[in-house]
């Protein structure tokens, strides 16, 4: 049978190249013995020639025999998959932003400079914080850089017996992660009936011991923690932080800021509530923010920003200052100028090798002033209206284990229609698939058995949802009808279920030349 | 424009759907922690403007229309256009990790790809999918080896990037790990004689070398002290922050390397003032269990076509959560995709002309400013594409008269090592041209004052 161009596989670049098939960017070279020792150099780079052409074929096939947002609706609950506007990429790409040396002198990167001051101001502002820093890579990145706050901070208060890290059972899984690589100890918090953190259970495990308490809002169950208030002044009164995990952000923009629900510490990730492209899983660019009592502790280097007087040249003033607490500090202006400060006594020191993921910071500002406060404060709204329109019509054929208004997700659970007829909620997730969806996130958080997670962000249309929703219907119908057909999924996609036991037992991870 | 298709229409039913009467009602909180704060951003600019804004801030990046000789782990290297126009194709820009493998193929087996690069540049057996950058992969790297032999001290030379190192020490105050450093050698290379002496011991968990070191010098150690650090069960870490380096040098694993990481950078991802950049890192088989992030392994699907996947999945944080091996989640899948194809598209003979245009225009500089009065080269070892100028007053001054002329002279090492403050740390690559030598020559003779002589 002939195959659709589309669905062609394109074999290891390894097995196709030939000796002598070369492309001619460079001026041909004299040999490196030339140069330097010949004890220094390699003998051999076992790497194939291939002709533009073929290279360009080659990725062209693999990039159509990848699903991303551009071909189809991506309800990845907690990964907030929404549209990733173009203007962005283009303005990340402008030469003057694209090839500037991280090294470059601070008088000579002006404009670099006002972009990261800028959008760290936007950031305080939209989410009640004091400073942020978009140093740390990704969110993970800023959760160990907050993490690593927490353990200066205390570590100069004397209070070094605070060693604990209270998480959630339904937190993300980087939540423990990170804090075990600051040597915390992990509390697991088990929710309550409601799917939120319980007061009184929460002050069963607070202590002297209490470092830092991490929660995100709404949680991962897509549902607001309505006793938060309550939360962060128990967990401040036994002398511990609060730290929000801010994958969830899509749904409070200018409706509730983190740092008015009293959280010392947050992290955003740009990648998600900001619509910089996922990319295949990076990069990403995580952003930590800090209440004022934790500023000077922030990663290095930080953007200072002075005043010009026009009148007298020499008059300026640092707006941002060591120790500044943020509060009231003016938006960028023309009469500005930055400069990059590594000089900070308290700071936890820098994350990475370079300032930030700069061309992330222009694609983040850009979305911004797309937007502007009323249009991110739309965004979240409609967000919201999204996952809730899907909500109460999966309720008619799937269990919705917390039947209320729900934010930017919910979770339903396939554990009925399992009992029922086998189903699992993988094989729902491997037959949206062959419909032409990304399957939700599925099996998360770990306290929803058969769970799958499903945020649908504010990008998606009436008719879109409409037909996932169909689509999900026709599935839990067809699950009763003819369960096998469901768990033969996917059948429609270049490759059905993978052999993972295979992999994981065989490891094959990278490609071996045959006279090896 | 906020980017949502909803019409007054949809709204209207949808809200009706779930029951509530309005878009506020349906986001509502407790009021004691009800928004009161103006949101001070910018107001909504339509496309027109925004293009406009941003191109008034690239404009104001002055330095990018500067004669440059900058490099200190960002390297300006040449990249075929077909590299964008691949990359940048909406289903590998758009996609998520490819946890739904049947519908990920293609990219899966670009990072499988990846992998095989990383494997054949550095000789060693095993590839992750990418993490942050060169100094967040050293950082990791660090921790594979804790987990390896448990110890709580680690030997760093002072060749190796100061940022790499910062980061570094960021990453060991949270593990409680003591930093010991190498002193250097008049030679610019790491000085490894007390090595034998200091890991008799035991107590280090890693050796950190780097090569070219951070002053571009080839920096490795002998088969004698490969055996010393081997003996003495400390794991030895290789650093590589120039990428092409690679392509012309030794591979790490044949002069010891267990692990190597470093910055991939080089091979076709802008620098873009620092990041997003692609960090590597490679090992041998027995630290695989412990390699941090992702790896995508080649299997079959369940009708024996073959198929790739994500692996080894135990060793993660979405599994194991506070035992796994990192909390590393995002990693640099499309910065790695643009790695890939910038090798793919060189292949063997493209690498190697690369690196030998670096090798000679880094040659003739070296030549060139060594001949200007007031001038001399710091150090004589072996270098790759960077290399060292004395310029016997404070670099920070002669830079700044270079600015003037339009010429980024290079890094000035003071801001790094006090006792280099009158040194310069300069790269030539494959787009350095003999005119940018000439003009840096001019400017150089121009405002080096020449010592007096004694």
């Amino acid at each position: 049978m002939s195959q659709l161009a589309s669905e062609m596989a394109s074999p290891l670049i390894f097995e196709q190249g030939q000796e002598g098939r070369a492309n001619r960017y460079f001026q041909h070279g004299a040999p490196m013995t030339d140069f330097l020792p010949k004890e220094t150099l390699r003998e051999d780079l076992p790497v194939p020639d291939n002709s533009e052409l073929d290279v360009v074929r080659h990725f062209t096939r693999l990039s159509q025999r990848t699903f991303g947002i551009d071909l189809g609706f991506y309800p990845l609950g907690s990964c907030t998959m929404k549209y990733n506007p173009r203007v962005n990429d283009a303005m990340a790409n402008l030469p003057g932003l694209r090839d500037l040396h991280p090294f470059a002198p601070d008088e000579l990167s002006q404009g670099a400079l006002q972009v990261m001051y800028e959008l760290e101001r936007s950031l305080a502002s939209l989410f009640g914080m004091a400073a942020f820093s978009l140093n740390p890579s990704a969110g993970a990145h800023a959760e160990l850089a907050a993490l690593l706050i927490a353990k200066k901070y205390f570590k100069d208060r004397g209070e070094e017996k605070r060693t604990t890290v209270i998480v959630p059972d339904t937190a993300h899984g980087t939540n423990p992660a990170s804090a075990a690589m600051c040597g915390f100890k992990v509390v697991s918090l088990k929710s309550d009936e409601r799917g939120r953190v319980g007061v009184e259970d929460l002050k069963k495990v607070l202590g002297d011991d209490t470092a830092v308490c991490m929660m995100t809002n709404p949680n991962t169950l897509g549902l607001f923690e309505d006793h938060i208030k309550e939360i962060t002044d128990a967990v401040h009164a036994a002398g511990g932080l609060m730290y929000y995990d801010g994958a969830n952000a899509n749904a409070l923009m200018g409706n509730a800021r983190p740092g008015d629900m009293g959280f010392d510490l947050m992290h955003l990730n740009t990648h998600k509530t900001f619509t910089i492209p996922h990319g295949g899983g990076g990069a990403g660019h995580g952003p930590v923010g800090v209440a004022a009592h934790l500023v000077d502790y922030l990663p290095t280097p930080v953007v200072r920003a002075t005043l010009r007087q026009a009148s007298d040249s020499d008059a300026t003033a640092v707006l941002n200052p060591p120790g500044d607490n943020g509060q009231g500090r003016p938006f960028a202006s023309d009469s500005m100028t930055f400069a990059l400060d590594f000089d900070l006594p308290k700071s936890i020191g820098p994350m990475r090798s370079f300032w930030s993921n700069f061309a992330h910071a222009v694609r983040a500002l850009a979305y911004i002033y797309a937007n502007g406060a009323e249009g991110l404060t739309k965004v979240s709204q409609l967000a919201v209206l999204n996952a809730n329109y899907i909500r109460v019509h999966v309720a008619e054929f799937l269990t919705t284990p917390y039947p209320e208004i729900c934010r930017h997700e919910f979770v339903a659970s396939a554990q009925e229609l399992k009992k029922e007829t086998g189903v699992r909620t993988l094989d729902i997730a491997k037959a949206l698939l062959d419909r032409g969806y990304m399957a939700p996130t599925v099996y998360f958080p770990l306290i929803v058995p058969e769970c799958l997670m499903i945020e649908p962000t504010e990008t998606e249309s009436k008719e879109t949802l409409d037909e996932f929703i169909a689509a999900l219907r026709d599935i839990v119908e067809t699950a009763k009808r003819n369960p096998q057909e469901i768990m033969d999924a996917p059948v429609h996609t270049v490759v059905g279920r993978i052999d993972e036991t295979r992999a994981a037992r065989q490891p094959n991870l990278r490609w071996t030349p045959a006279n090896s | 424009m906020t980017y949502t298709p909803h019409t007054k229409r949809d709204i209207a039913q949808m809200l009706q759907a779930v029951g509530v009467g309005s878009l506020e009602d349906l986001v509502k909180v407790p009021e004691a922690i009800a928004l009161r704060a103006k949101l001070d951003v910018v107001p909504a600019l339509p496309e027109t403007e925004i293009t406009r804004r941003f191109e008034t801030f690239a404009a104001k990046n002055t330095a990018t229309q500067a004669i440059s000789f900058l490099g200190a782990g960002a390297y300006r290297h040449y990249c075929p256009p077909a590299i964008m126009t691949l990359a940048m194709r909406g289903e590998f820009l758009t996609a998520y990790t490819p946890y739904q493998a049947e519908v990920s193929q293609g990219y899966l087996q670009a990072i499988y790809e990846w992998q095989t690069y990383i494997c054949l540049l550095t000789g060693l057996d095993i590839a992750n999918a990418s993490v942050y950058d060169g100094a967040t992969a050293l950082a990791e790297a660090v921790i594979m080896a804790i987990n390896a032999n448990g110890r709580k001290r680690l030997l760093v030379s002072r060749a190796v990037h100061p940022n790499y190192r910062a980061v570094l020490k960021t990453y060991c105050d949270g593990l409680d790990i003591t930093i010991d450093e190498l002193p250097l050698r008049q030679d610019g290379t790491t000085d490894l004689s007390s090595v034998k002496e200091t890991l008799a011991s035991k107590d280090h968990t890693a050796l950190v070398l780097q090569t070219p070191n951070f002053f571009g010098n080839i920096d490795t150690p002998s088969a004698d002290i490969r055996d010393v650090v081997k003996e003495s069960g400390t794991v030895l870490i290789g650093v590589v922050a120039e990428a092409l380096a690679l392509a012309a040098l030794q591979t790490p694993a044949s002069w010891g390397a267990e692990i190597c990481v470093g910055e991939a950078q080089s091979f076709g991802v802008a620098m873009a003032y620092g990041g997003p950049y692609v960090g590597f890192m490679a090992t041998n088989k027995d630290h695989m269990r412990r390699i941090p992030g992702r790896l995508v392994g080649r299997t079959v699907d369940k009708n024996g076509k073959d198929a790739y996947v994500l692996t080894l999945q135990a060793r993660e944080q979405h599994i194991r959560r506070e035992r796994a091996t990192s909390n590393i989640c995002t990693n640099q899948a499309h910065c790695a995709l643009v790695a890939t194809i910038y090798l793919e598209l060189l292949g063997k003979t493209g690498l190697q002309d690369c690196a030998s245009e670096n090798l000679r225009m880094s040659r003739d500089l070296a030549t060139k400013v060594a001949s200007i009065e007031g001038c001399t080269l710091q150090f004589d070892a072996p270098f790759f594409n960077e290399l060292v100028l004395n310029v016997h007053a404070p670099a920070k001054d002669v830079l700044a008269a270079l600015q003037e002329r339009g010429i980024l002279g290079g890094l000035d090492l003071g801001r790094f090592y006090p006792e280099f403050f009158d040194c310069i740390l300069m790269a030539a690559t494959e787009l350095t041209s003999s005119a940018d030598i000439d003009a840096l020559c001019t400017a150089l003779g121009e405002v080096v004052h020449v010592p007096a002589r004694v």
